[in-house]
């Protein structure tokens, strides 16, 4: 295996603790605006349909790119907005009530 | 520099997460993660400005059309429908990953590196699953298909052979290095995806919706791995163990297994038979609801998925302030897996300025039933049934419910007697100190909120 890769695989075992360690305690109140949000960071695959729509050649490469920078589009504008708009409901709530 | 600008982005997405785990910092959170999105675009855009052959069509015709889309669905979106744009998005991210991975193949001709050829045919196949598979839920939450369970020919098998032959294919990908045989992974779990979803009930969309939203990030790191990028392993990684935690969550709230939940074809043989004809119910009116309400001193509300579907979130607050206003304590009692997504119902009542702090998980409500006066019980059933902790042969039965039998009255406002999604019949609805107010549930609580003004 090349060292690029086992670096990779060394991220990606970090990042997937950081994960479960930053989110298991998370109430079930922002269940959905956590999955909405994180959904949305799941469009990160967006740098990559960068790359493939930028520096693809041929129809068939055009097309993939194409495909593939506006799923990911959708995925992140949407996603981040969804979210910020359920938050925005949650936010303006007093924590008392008279 | 780009390297140490990505891993930037990593920890912002990290932030991100961590601000969204409480109601305060929730939305500083969200905004965290967008600017760690925005730097790694920027970070890729001047990556690769100044490359000769670089084609701005696709790039800006792509971004135009799809940010376009997703910030019309995100901004003309009911709550009520939430979980299917969800889904939804959760299926552009796993298209998105399968499409980068399977632009690779078309670069290279299928000539990888044996542990990158792994990695391109995880990408496809995870994230084809994850395209289909959030469609299928999709349309079953929209209403466009049935959300029953539909059964498969071999019933779980059918899926358990499909996914062997995607293994298998996966394996001739990675082995021969044959374009073809991606493109073959693609249609094999296009495929499953459709067949793995649409054999599951409704009422488990839950853990479904948090298992794609957990391999939406999985393809996007293995999508990483393809193309050597950080950001992406990092993002997807994060979404990965996000999602994962939910998903275990979501059925423990069940009492069920993952794999259950996926293969067991739950609901699909419709239950022990319905005698519910014979048995008497304590039919009640709008008024015999309100008048037992204004001598309450303490109500909990328990919503279900009925109160999405009826869009009743407003009807309750309405009658909420209503009470409140004559001195009762209302509160909400949550039940992890009420509704179409984690969180649903939290979402609803945050929709009509219900404050957060008075919506009660499992664990705070239960104790406090016992002493309450009327649990309002809109729209929810099997997440109530008392047969989950009675009945052996129930096919719920070990499930945590909401031990709404435990209160002095329960209203059940519902539309008829008809079983829950589980096809299960309900024994709180023919108790003694059950009232049934047998109405949609908005116009039963308008009706009861009427009647309350009158007294």
């Amino acid at each position: 295996m090349s060292e690029e890769f086992i670096q990779g695989i060394v991220v990606f075992v970090l990042a997937a603790f950081v994960g479960f360690e930053v989110i298991s305690k998370v109430p079930a109140t922002l269940h959905t605006p956590l999955m909405s949000g994180a959904n949305a960071i799941s469009g990160i695959t967006i740098v990559g349909a960068l790359f493939a729509a930028g520096l693809g050649e041929g129809t068939v490469a055009a097309i993939l790119g194409f495909l593939a920078v506006t799923f990911a589009t959708i995925n992140v504008i949407g996603g981040f907005l969804v979210t910020d708009r359920m938050l925005e409901m949650f936010k303006r709530k007093p924590a008392k009530r008279e | 520099m780009t390297t140490l600008l990505y891993l930037a982005a990593g920890v912002l997405f990290i932030l991100g997460l961590r601000g969204l785990g409480s109601p305060r910092t929730a939305r500083r959170g969200n905004l965290l993660a967008a600017i760690g999105m925005l730097l790694a675009i920027v970070v890729t855009v001047a990556a690769i400005i100044d490359e000769p052959e670089i084609v701005w069509g696709t790039i800006i015709a792509g971004s135009i059309v799809g940010g376009g889309i997703g910030a019309y669905l995100a901004l003309r979106v009911q709550m009520t429908a939430m979980p299917q744009l969800v889904a939804a998005f959760n299926g552009f991210g796993g298209g998105a990953s399968a499409l980068v991975a399977s632009a690779e193949v078309v670069a290279t001709d299928g000539v990888f590196s044996t542990e990158t050829s792994v990695t391109v045919a995880l990408s496809i196949a995870i994230g084809v699953v994850t395209f289909s598979g959030s469609f299928v839920a999709y349309a079953k939450l929209q209403g466009l298909i049935t959300g029953r369970p539909v059964g498969l020919p071999g019933g779980p098998w059918f899926n358990a052979v499909l996914a062997g032959i995607a293994v298998g294919v996966g394996i001739w990908a990675v082995s021969s290095g044959d374009p073809v045989a991606y493109w073959v992974l693609a249609g094999v779990t296009f495929l499953l995806g459709i067949t793995a979803v649409i054999a599951i009930g409704g009422a488990d969309m839950p853990v479904v919706i948090s298992l794609l939203n957990s391999l939406s990030g999985v393809a996007a790191a293995m999508a990483g791995f393809v193309i050597t990028n950080q950001a992406l392993i990092i993002g997807g990684a994060l979404v990965g163990a996000a999602g994962l935690i939910l998903t275990i969550q979501m059925s423990q709230a069940m009492n069920r297994s993952i794999a259950n939940v996926l293969f067991a074809g739950f609901g699909t043989e419709g239950g022990p038979a319905m005698d519910a004809g014979d048995k008497p119910v304590n039919r009640a009116s709008p008024d015999d609801v309100a008048i037992s309400l204004a001598y309450a001193q303490t109500v909990m509300v328990v919503p279900g998925y009925g109160l999405a579907v009826a869009q009743a979130q407003h009807a309750v607050r309405d009658l909420a302030n209503a009470l409140e206003a004559r001195g009762i304590t209302v509160e909400y009692a949550i039940h992890p897996v009420a509704g179409r997504m984690p969180g649903h119902m939290n979402v609803l009542l945050a929709e009509a300025d219900v404050p957060y702090d008075l919506l009660l998980d499992l664990d705070h409500s239960n104790p406090k039933l016992p002493n309450t006066d009327v649990v309002l019980v809109v729209g929810a059933n099997d997440v109530v049934n008392p047969s989950a902790r009675d009945d052996a042969s129930s096919p719920i039965y070990g499930m945590p419910i909401l031990e709404v039998d435990t209160a002095r009255t329960t209203v059940v406002v519902k539309r008829s007697l008809s079983p829950g999604f589980a096809g299960i019949d309900n024994p709180l609805f023919y108790k003694e100190s059950t009232m049934m107010l047998f109405s949609d549930a908005k116009a039963g609580l308008e009706a009861v909120l009427a009647a309350l003004e009158e007294l």
